[in-house]
């Protein structure tokens, strides 16, 4: 009985707590629902108008309910999206490739055994990215047109992975910042080399990190479109420039350009959703939260 | 830190990584170019705005053009600003990435003036199938440069008129004249508007932009009797024909013109004026065959036309082409004229019509089209009014003073562009109300003393 009685009294105060946090957790909890839904508002409107018809997608007020054609989808499929499509999986994925291999040793050699003066050299990769790329345009034109790349989807490889570089190399340091140091003296007490270091010991645990500094490097790349639009022509045209062919200044174009935008955005949504494990820890871990 | 570096194997590493990522790179570089592909015979480039007859065009070349000549023609489509800018960038810096562009009227002259386009006229003179006395003198005046020569083949064009909806019209006992006036059109503007049926008296631009704005509301400048610029290049932005002109525009939208008209454009009074919430729609030509296609439009075959109102002119219509140049930066001329040939030639039009349908057919530019008795059929309401209006434009005189350079609804120089589009935004917020017409045109005022400081 006394038991039970102090173990009632001690439960006493602390029951209004406990509602208190759980009107508090669902207060948040609808703070975050509705915020989610605000975000993934455009993206539905998106998705909906590609399946109306011209006269429906422009109306105002717009309309919610309506019969869903597929004549926007008809007309991205007239054209010829394929070779737009390729030349911005072989942009994203060449140069995301290239932004690890190049980042991850770079950003190594600024955390786990870091070389001298490496705040001025992390300075140094952040201030590349304070430059606005209109800026740099000129140069970078008259240089990729004297060496006769212009229009050659590999100048855009390489300009995307020089873009993603320093973010990635911030990013990695960061993950690699969160490998207990102890790992890597026990792995090295243990006569492990620097590769199987890496391999055995260090890729496993940054795993989630590379993954998210990958993503976040293919879908910049995938949705780059200033430099796409001032150096391609015919040839190397991206997606985002297959994306505004849609848009005309005599007639309707809205269903049809978000019928294209979405069969545009749907690699990125397919690779995030395969990541989508790896993504959410990557992104609580490291600087990225 | 305690961790010791090895440097040495370090930087083996990194250089792996690097050179691996060069010889990625340089492998690749050398077949980039034929990562879309590489047509067997001669190949042109195109870029061209995405306007449904352009598409037209891109849809119909690979199973015509290329079957007949060969020559594979690849197509890059942008929107107009961006088009501008990368022809301009083209051009300039020599690039040579385009062998043919579609350009307006309006680059036309200053391009050729410039000397970025290659010149056609001896092209169309060696091509006897090409037939150039065919195409409307209106267009080749407006598409020639100073020397008299073309520069730009036009591909199709339009004139502007008043389109109005004969059932709102005929429920009002109301009857159009051919060609009113912008006071009788205020009246009927005025015995239209229905604001509770959500139907407004009129449609007229309210978009900010040069070419937006300032297409329709320059024509009713002219038929006011007002000007940008006189001959000798004063400015007369702020006189009393071009307020008076610019307070009516601004008035009757105000007070009759659909919700929202800051931001309506020529897309957007489309859609308003085609679901039926206008009366009346002063506009391009080349709406008409959107409005009379039935799966795009409410009022299809209730549409009547009537010629651009005016006031001290007897006609205001505008004039535009969208043309097809050829860059003087082309390594191909040849094959760029062969395919401009084929494009803007008799023979294209008979092929959309037959294929595409009627409707569709890039008209505006040949006299011979509106003698197809198919084409004629199908543009019954509206061909021989939009032929007229275009007959009548004079884009070297199109007001009541002799003007310094070429245009009906622009001034044919290249800073106009960016003097009608910041005017134009002030006339937008006297729309909006947040503005007064005259401080909008004293600033326009400034603005055009600017300008015209190059040129005196």
């Amino acid at each position: 009985m006394t038991t039970l009685t102090r173990h009632g009294s001690r439960r006493r105060p602390t029951s209004p707590a406990r509602r208190a946090n759980g009107v508090r957790g669902a207060a948040w909890t609808t703070l975050a629902w509705l915020a989610g839904l605000l975000f993934f508002l455009p993206v539905l409107w998106m998705v909906l108008t590609g399946f109306k018809r011209e006269v429906d997608a422009a109306s105002n007020p717009p309309t919610w309910f309506f019969t869903p054609v597929l004549d926007g989808y008809r007309q991205v499929f007239d054209r010829d999206l394929t070779p737009y499509l390729l030349n911005s999986v072989t942009a994203s994925l060449v140069s995301t490739l290239l932004v690890l291999l190049l980042a991850t040793p770079a950003a190594y050699a600024l955390s786990i055994r870091p070389v001298a003066k490496w705040r001025d050299v992390l300075f140094f990769f952040i201030s590349t990215k304070m430059l606005p790329a209109v800026a740099a345009l000129l140069p970078i034109y008259l240089l990729v047109k004297q060496l006769g790349m212009l229009d050659n989807v590999w100048t855009m490889v390489v300009l995307y992975t020089s873009m993603n570089l320093p973010l990635a190399v911030w990013m990695m340091r960061s993950f690699l910042l969160e490998v207990p140091s102890a790992l890597i003296e026990a792995a090295a007490m243990d006569g492990a080399s620097l590769t199987v270091t890496i391999r055995r010991i260090l890729l496993p645990i940054v795993a989630p990190g590379l993954a998210a500094t990958a993503l976040i490097c293919f879908i910049f790349s995938w949705n780059e479109f200033f430099f796409a639009v001032n150096l391609t022509a015919t040839r190397a045209g991206t997606s985002p420039i297959f994306l505004v062919g849609f848009v005309t200044s005599e007639g309707l174009f809205l269903a049809r350009l978000c019928a294209a935008a979405t069969i545009v955005s749907l690699p990125v949504v397919l690779a995030g959703w395969i990541a989508q494990k790896q993504l959410v820890r990557g992104l609580s871990m490291g600087a990225v939260k | 830190m305690s961790r010791t570096r090895s440097p040495g194997r370090w930087r083996g590493a990194f250089a792996v990584a690097v050179v691996a990522g060069l010889t990625l790179t340089a492998c690749s570089g050398a077949g980039g170019r034929s990562s879309s592909g590489s047509g067997g015979g001669k190949t042109i480039t195109v870029l061209m705005v995405g306007n449904p007859q352009m598409e037209d065009l891109a849809k119909v070349t690979a199973d015509n053009f290329t079957k007949q000549t060969g020559i594979t023609v690849r197509f890059t489509i942008l929107p107009e600003n961006e088009l501008r800018d990368k022809v301009t960038q083209d051009v300039a810096t020599q690039g040579g990435q385009y062998d043919v562009a579609t350009i307006g009227a309006y680059e036309a002259p200053i391009w050729a003036k410039n000397g970025w386009l290659h010149e056609l006229s001896s092209y169309a003179d060696a091509d006897g199938g090409y037939d150039e006395a065919d195409l409307l003198k209106p267009m080749v005046a407006s598409l020639s440069g100073e020397d008299g020569k073309l520069y730009a083949a036009p591909f199709y064009g339009e004139s502007s008129f008043l389109m109005y909806n004969k059932e709102l019209f005929a429920a009002k006992g109301l009857t159009m004249p051919e060609r009113p006036t912008w006071q009788q059109v205020a009246q009927f503007a005025a015995t239209l508007d229905d604001k509770k049926a959500g139907v407004a008296g009129i449609c007229l631009r309210g978009l900010p932009g040069w070419g937006e704005l300032f297409a329709p509301l320059t024509t009713v400048v002219n038929t006011f009797g007002g000007t940008w610029f006189e001959k000798d290049w004063t400015p007369k932005v702020n006189a009393p024909e071009f307020t008076e002109a610019t307070k009516f525009y601004v008035d009757l939208i105000r007070a009759h013109g659909e919700p929202g008209a800051p931001q309506a454009g020529f897309t957007e009074c489309l859609n308003t004026f085609g679901q039926g919430k206008a009366a009346m729609w002063y506009d391009a030509t080349s709406a008409a065959g959107t409005l009379e296609d039935a799966s795009a439009s409410k009022v299809a075959g209730k549409v009547g036309y009537a010629y651009a109102p005016v006031n001290r002119t007897t006609s205001s219509g505008w004039l535009w082409a969208w043309a097809l140049a050829m860059p003087k930066t082309t390594k191909n001329a040849d094959a760029a004229w062969k395919f401009i040939a084929w494009a803007t030639g008799k023979e294209y039009e008979k092929l959309v019509g037959s294929s595409l349908g009627w409707s569709r057919v890039p008209a505006g530019k040949r006299q011979s089209t509106y003698e197809i008795p198919e084409y004629r059929q199908s543009a019954t309401a509206f061909a021989d009014l939009t032929l007229k209006s275009i007959q009548e434009a004079d884009p070297v005189n199109p007001g009541r003073q002799p003007r310094p350079a070429l245009g009906v609804q622009f001034v044919g120089i290249p800073e106009f562009a960016d003097l009608g589009t910041k005017v134009s935004q002030e006339v937008s917020a006297a729309i909006a109300g947040s503005t007064t017409v005259e401080k909008a045109l004293a600033d326009g005022q400034r603005l055009a003393d600017d300008v015209a400081k190059e040129y005196r």
